[in-house]
Order: C-alpha cells, then structure tokens, then sequence
C-alpha cells in the first residue's frame, strides 16, 4: 500500500475544481438498531474535495459528531443506522462496505483524529509502537523502513527530539505533543480525508494555534481533504474554506467561508455569530461615585506539597503572591491557560481550599485565617457558582430545595425562602413552579441559571463565578452573559469571573488579571489589558486567540479604529 | 434570542431505584418468589405446624415421614418439619440483623473516614485489621469469649462483616464530595452533618442495598457454619446449622434431617444471592447511563 501516489495538486486549481474527496449525499441517520426511531440527521449532504477544509459547526445536538462517526463508518450498531443517503468516500460507498473493507479504509483512505488525545491513545504502550503498528497492519515494509518513517512523520508534526519522544509513553507528552502524535498516526498512511472532531478543544488557545497551524500546514503538503468539525466560531475563521452550519441534525446552510462569516442567508446562523463574543473590550463602564472595595486578596499563596518518603518534599506552587481588588458592582476577570492558578485562587477566595499564604479581606474582614466555625457567619457574602452545569446540582433533591439550602442554613424560615426561591428563579428567567422540578429536567444553560440562583439566595456581596459559562453553547452563552450583566446592574453586586476564554473576558470584565504559573502576570482594567497589551505573555494570548481577525457580530473583519477607540 | 424551551413535563419527575428488577427474568422471577415463600413459613411458623419444635418425645425417635410428622422426627423424638419452620426464624433474623446492623455502623465509619482526612488514618487502619482475620475464626473467638445467644452470634457475624460496609461507603463518600454541589453546599455554610445526610448519603443507598444481600446471605451462611461446628446458638435452639449439626450422626440413618434444611438453607441463600445480582444490574449507574442512552 506504499503505493499510493501522492495527489498531484498545484496550489493554483481552484478549490472547486479539485476532484471530491468525500460526498456525503441526503444522509438520514435514526435512532435504534433498525432505525424506527427519532431522526438524529435528517438529510445532510457534503461534499469535500481534495486539500479544502470544510468546517461543520453547530451548537450541542446539532448532528456534527454524528457525520463524522457515520463517515468512519463508527456508529454504534445497536442504536444509530444510517437509513438512507449514501456517504462516497473517493467513489466508494462507505455504508455499503463490509467490515474488513471498513477497517482497511479507514486507515489508508480516511482517518480520525478526537478532541481528547489522552483517552485515544493506549497508555501502557509507546507513541512510537502504536504508530508502527499501523504500519505494520496496512503495509508491507520492513522494521527499519517503518521506524525511519515514523520518525519523519513525527519531524513533520514538528515534535522536538523525535527519537525520545518514539519511546514515551503517552503519560509522558504534554496535550498538545499528544495531538501530535494522533495527527502523525492519522497522516502516516497518506489518507485522502482527515476528519478531525473538536481536535483542539480540549487544549490550551496557545496550543490549539499551534496545532490549527500544523493541520494547515500538513494539508498543504500532502493535499489531505479535511473534515472539521468545530463549535468555535474562531477556529472557523481560522481554518475553513468552506464552512457548514448544522442544527438540529439538519443542514442549514453551507457556502464559502467568506460567504457565511460576511453574508449568512440564514437567522440561524446570523444569530450563531451574532453570539460570538468579541475580542475587542467593551467600552468601560463608568464608576458611578465611590465604590467600596468588597473583596481583597494580599499575596495570596497556595503550595501543594508532595510528600515522599525518602528526601525533601516537592512542592508545587499553584498560586503565589495574588493581590487582587474587587470593587462594589464591578467585574474582574481572571484570565489564563489550565494551570495557570487562575481556579486555585477562586477556591481559596471562596475558603473552599485553605491558602498557604496570604490575606482575602471580605467586606473589609480577614476571613483566610477563621477556622471552619468562625468562617460560617461569612460564608454567606461570597458566593460561587461552577463549571459544569450538570454536576453543580444534586440530582436527587428539587430545584427548589437546592435554592433554599442556604437560607435555610442562615435561619431563614422554609415557608419563607420557599418564597424567596420561586422570586429567584423568576429572576433569571425561569417560571417560579420550576422549584418542583428536578435537575435532570433542564437543559444545561437552564441548570446554570438555577445554579446563579442559588448563589444569589444569601444575598452574597461577591460572586464568584469559575468558568460559569465554559460548558455552554454559545448562544446560551450569551444569554447567561447578559444574565450576569443585569443581575449585576439590578443588585450591584461583584462579580469575580474566571475564564480562560478572552473573548468572554472582553465583553463581561471591568478590570482583568492575566494569570501564568500561579503568578500574575498583567492586571488593569480590561481594556488596556486586552486592547494595548504590555507583557509579553498577554500578547501572546490575544495572537492565540482564534478568529482574532474577525469581527462576527459585525460580519466584517475587526476594525482597527475600533480596537484603538477602547483603548 | 429567544430563552431557551421551558422544563419538559413529560420527563419523570423522580429518579430512583424501583422494585421492577425483582421479575426482570424468569430466574430473579423464581427466587423471589423462592425467597417470600421462606420467609413467609418462617413467619407464620406457629400456624403451618402444632408441634413444639423443642419438645422432647423420647418415644418418638427417629420416626419416618408420617401424616403427624410431615418430615418425621429427630433423635430426641423432635418434630422436623416444625424444627425447620421455627429455624428459619433465627437463620433469616440473623441474616437480616447481621445486614442492617454492618451497614449502619460500617455507614457511620465510611463517612467519617471518607470525610475526615485525620480519621480516615486511624479507622481504616482498625478496618484493614479486622479485614486481616478471617471471619468465622474471629466468630468463634467473640462467641467462645462471651457465650452462645441469638445477640452475641450476630454481634460476631457482623463484626468481619463491617469492614467491607465502610470501605465501600468510603470509596463512594470520597468521590461524592469532589463534586460540584457538594461544594456548593459547603460554600452555602451548610453544617457537616447535614451535608453527610442530604448530600453524601444518598449516593451510598445503591450501593448499600447491593451489599447488603450479599452480607445477609453470606451471615445466614456463617451462622450455619458455627451451628454446625458447635460454636452457634445453643443446640435445643432449631436452626438450620444445628438441626443439621444433629443430623449429621444419623446421616445414615435419616438422610432427610439433613437433606430437608440444607436444601432451604441454599435455596434461601442462592434466592438471596440472585436478587441482589439483579440490584447491582438495576442500580448500577453505568447500566443507568445504557438505558438513559437509548
């Protein structure tokens, strides 16, 4: 199979005279063995010709995962069948193969790369082992050939010191080095189509750069047809040639990137974008008269010690020297990769972690040296609300009961908080019965909003809200965005937002801190910090960031009048 | 943009376990069955038979199968069959209390070492210890030190017994308490206590239930064994270790004295056993997932 002719494509055919690659025509996948269930895709056609990149972007449920599956002919056979349509992949249709045809396409002609490397490679093997296996299933060269292979391969996903790196176990590479490698293993056969799902969400903005550019680089090279799929609206920008939005598992409309970013025909779309945060910072909202500080934290530390048996203990500072103001009503941000400290610092602010180090004055009390017992009467002031909206809210107990846990707590009568709970929900948006329901009964944005609304019960002064609306969708993104925004405007209260996501910082953010290795690195209002970067780091953030160029609620590319008008 | 769509009416409004997998097959349909029809006859022992199961009737020894005595009698002239109903009783209360007790205190100790860092030391360490002895050996010891009655029989049965309650509990309080609303609660400034109960015990039920057939089953067989090896319950007392301790010299003799209570005793156990397989498959989240998958 060392055969395969390499594509002879000159940079200079246009996109849509270049043969097709991939043909994915009126494709109708059902739910159940038979397919007699509810329609998960509901006519879909694409088509990929040879070196484009076409992005499927959607909202969760929208189908995208669903297309690439039924292309590697992956669905899990006791509950999704393609029903109708047909899938060509270079001519042959992919749902009309049998199983060993399946296995034998899927590493010569297609391959697929997934959004976390970790749990796609095997742990207990080398990198260098599980590519040459590989080759060793679908080629006929010898172990010399094959290892000199694997090398270039690894040189060409620009991996340094490729020979140590051949003989590391998965555990040993860092996210993005991972990546690598399952590109490597993906291209090593010279596939004529890459689908690659979500491959750079699960990784830091510098790296997914880093990685974005490689996978266009190596299309370059090799003229590899590139299915992409994607919810992030700047990676779009960055790396599509033609772009197809999906929703509800049907295909709303599909064009050339410009089209769709400059002139979508579709609301849907319009609105998709619409709810793309913008890189440039909102205009700075003006200090009506003088705000109290409310929260303060003085070089707050916080050391993690692994204690060994035999010599020193290591330790590993996950947050050093934080100083941080907060004042009434304002939002500061704290930005940064993983890693960075950035969620170590809200939990010790929170008390949920003890600091090492370091003072957090609450309301104008020291509150990081009170025992458990003595912190209780504060706990109430500063509040927090999660991540993950499916975990936040125990499964067993009824919204409303959640709301009113905290009331309670403080002595409020249950009649009474019962009440208050109801007015809560009603405030984010929520019909006030919803206290009766339990959370499995709402979609994730909704199980957010009930989670603010708890956080609100107790009235707290600060809120703190750690990656409060990373897990969403973008549209319902905006929407708890502007929640925050209101409640804030309404209750004048603080709000502490930890975000790794710039674009969110620029639209919610007052002041920001740039964190990196558990130090900060920057801080100041947001917008000089994001407009007119000073450190080095921070301007190396905002390069990263994908789809800086483009301006998507505007539908035109960012104005720089605009940029240094924030300033 | 419009708010997304209200809460669906339609979903159930309450997770939780349900008694459906008691006939999910025809075999977890059979040991239930199995298993209520023993239980009943242990109940209502006094009503199926009007024999005394303790009095002795010299006159009577050894009498085969008759309309009087269903299943004969023993070597002291002892009605079988009401020997068998009455030992029941104790073979089933001892499964039952051997069960409800190690998972209350072996509860209790689960979550306050899975909680505590600084208990977790020192109780798991006490655990790991008792887990080091093997059960009917540290029985025999607790009876043989305190005498046999119905109390310190199953006081000794539950002991080996509550190491595994509170390291499974531990395991799963452990993980609880990584979880988002369990720190949400903490931030809330609710008390220990009352996130132990609301929040962290609930996820034990599941698991909980699972085990605890599995120790039932595992107590009536041990009480068995130490009935049978002369370490159980007083003899004049019928259960079915020590009808089948008495048999034993009469094997050859009467082969049903041990035939009739060795059979219940395996079918109460088997019955026990397979039901509680039918709990795990039931209350397991990951065949929670596989069904909510569909």
């Amino acid at each position: 199979m060392n055969d395969i002719v390499k594509p002879v494509l000159n940079e200079s055919t246009p996109l849509n005279e270049r043969p097709i690659a991939l043909d994915i025509e009126n494709l109708v996948v059902a739910v159940g063995k038979d397919g007699k269930g509810k329609k998960i895709l509901d006519g879909v056609s694409l088509q990929v010709r040879q070196g484009e990149t076409l992005c499927v972007v959607g909202e969760s449920g929208s189908g995208k995962s669903v297309t690439s599956l039924a292309t590697m002919g992956l669905l899990p056979k006791d509950s999704l069948k393609a029903t109708s349509g047909s899938i060509k992949l270079v001519g042959e249709d992919v749902l009309q193969a049998s199983d060993r045809r399946l296995r034998d396409l899927r590493a010569t002609t297609m391959a697929m790369i997934f959004q976390e490397p970790m749990t796609a490679l095997n742990p207990v093997v080398t990198v260098g082992k599980q590519i040459d296996e590989v080759l060793r299933t679908h080629t006929n060269l010898g172990s010399s050939a094959r290892r000199a292979k694997i090398l270039d391969m690894m040189e060409q996903v620009r991996l340094p010191d490729v020979k140590r790196i051949f003989s590391s176990y998965p555990h040993r590479l860092s996210g993005g080095q991972r990546q690598r490698i399952m590109i490597a293993m993906a291209l090593v056969l010279e596939p004529k189509l890459l689908i690659a799902d979500e491959p750079t969400t699960a990784l830091d903005v510098t790296t997914q750069a880093q990685i974005l550019k490689l996978m266009r680089d190596l299309q370059k090279d090799h003229g590899t047809a590139v299915l992409f799929i994607t919810h992030d609206m700047g990676v779009v920008a960055d790396i599509a040639d033609r772009v197809a939005v999906m929703r509800q598992g049907r295909l709303v409309e599909t064009g050339p990137l410009k089209q769709i970013l400059s002139n979508p025909e579709m609301d849907y779309t319009r609105n998709l974008l619409s709810s793309v945060p913008s890189l440039v910072p909102r205009p700075p909202r003006i200090e009506e008269g003088f705000n109290p500080v409310v929260l303060e934290a003085n070089e707050l530390g916080k050391v993690y010690r692994e204690r060994s048996f035999i010599g020193k203990p290591r330790e590993v500072h996950a947050a050093k020297d934080v100083t941080l103001t907060l004042r009434k009503g304002r939002t500061l941000g704290i930005v940064g990769e993983s890693g960075s400290g950035k969620s170590t610092v809200a939990r010790c602010i929170v008390r949920l972690i003890d600091p090492t180090s370091g003072g957090i004055r609450l309301a104008g009390r020291e509150i990081s040296d009170l025992s458990r017992r003595a912190l209780q009467p504060h706990r109430k002031k500063i509040q927090i609300v999660f991540q993950d909206p499916y975990r936040s809210l125990n499964p067993r107990i009824t919204v409303g009961e959640s709301i009113c846990e905290g009331p309670i707590n403080f002595g409020t009568k249950r009649s009474v908080a019962m009440a208050r709970a109801r007015e809560l929900l009603e405030l984010v948006d929520l019909p006030a019965d919803a206290v009766n329901r339990y959370p499995h009964q709402f979609s994730g944005g909704q199980r957010q909003r009930i989670a603010i609304a708890r956080a609100l019960a107790l009235d707290p002064e600060v809120l703190v809200a750690d990656e409060a609306v990373s897990a969403l969708d973008v549209s319902v993104q905006a929407q708890v965005l502007k929640l925050l925004d209101d409640i804030q405007t309404r209750l004048g209260i603080a709000i502490l937002f930890i975000t790794h996501d710039l674009r969110v910082a620029a639209q919610i953010c007052d002041d920001v801190a740039v964190m990196q290795h558990g130090k900060v690195v920057e801080q100041g209002p947001a917008a000089e910090v994001l407009a007119n970067p000073q450190q080095a780091y921070t301007k190396q953030l905002l390069d990263a960031a994908p789809g800086r160029g483009w301006d998507f609620a505007n539908f035109r590319p960012v104005d720089p009048a605009l940029v240094a008008s924030a300033v | 943009m419009a708010i997304e769509s209200l809460p669906n009416p339609a979903l159930p409004s309450r997770r939780g376990p349900s008694l459906g997998f008691l006939t999910a097959t025809p075999i977890i349909a059979i040991a239930t069955i199995c298993l209520t029809l023993v239980i009943l006859s242990a109940i209502f022992a006094p009503w199926l038979t009007s024999h005394d199961p303790q009095l002795l009737a010299p006159a009577m020894r050894l009498k085969p199968a008759s309309s009087e005595y269903l299943l004969g009698t023993d070597a002291y002239g002892r009605d079988v069959l009401a020997r068998i109903l009455y030992g029941g009783r104790i073979s089933l209360l001892i499964g039952l209390g051997a069960a409800v007790t190690s998972i209350v205190i072996g509860l209790c100790i689960g979550l306050f070492s899975g909680f505590f860092k600084w208990m977790d030391a020192i109780l798991m360490r006490v655990m790991d210890g008792l887990m080091a002895m093997p059960g009917v050996l540290l029985a025999i010891a607790v009876v043989s030190l305190s005498g046999a009655t119905l109390t310190t029989v199953l006081i000794a049965i539950t002991i080996p017994e509550i190491p595994r309650v509170a390291r499974l509990v531990r395991s799963v309080v452990l993980s609880a308490r990584e979880e988002p609303y369990v720190e949400a609660a903490i931030s809330l400034g609710t008390s220990m206590p009352k996130i132990m109960w609301k929040h962290l015990v609930p996820n034990t039920v599941a698991p909980l239930i699972v085990q605890g057939t599995f120790i039932a089953a595992s107590a009536i067989l041990t009480e068995a064994i130490l009935s049978f090896l002369g370490a159980g319950i007083s003899p004049e007392t019928p259960t079915w270790g020590n009808i089948m301790a008495e048999g034993r010299a009469f094997f050859q003799v009467k082969p049903s004295l041990i035939f009739w209570p060795g059979l219940l005793l395996s079918v109460a156990i088997l019955s026990v056993n397979l039901i509680g397989d039918a709990a795990r498959d039931a209350l397991d989240p990951r065949m929670q997932q596989r069904e909510a998958g569909k």
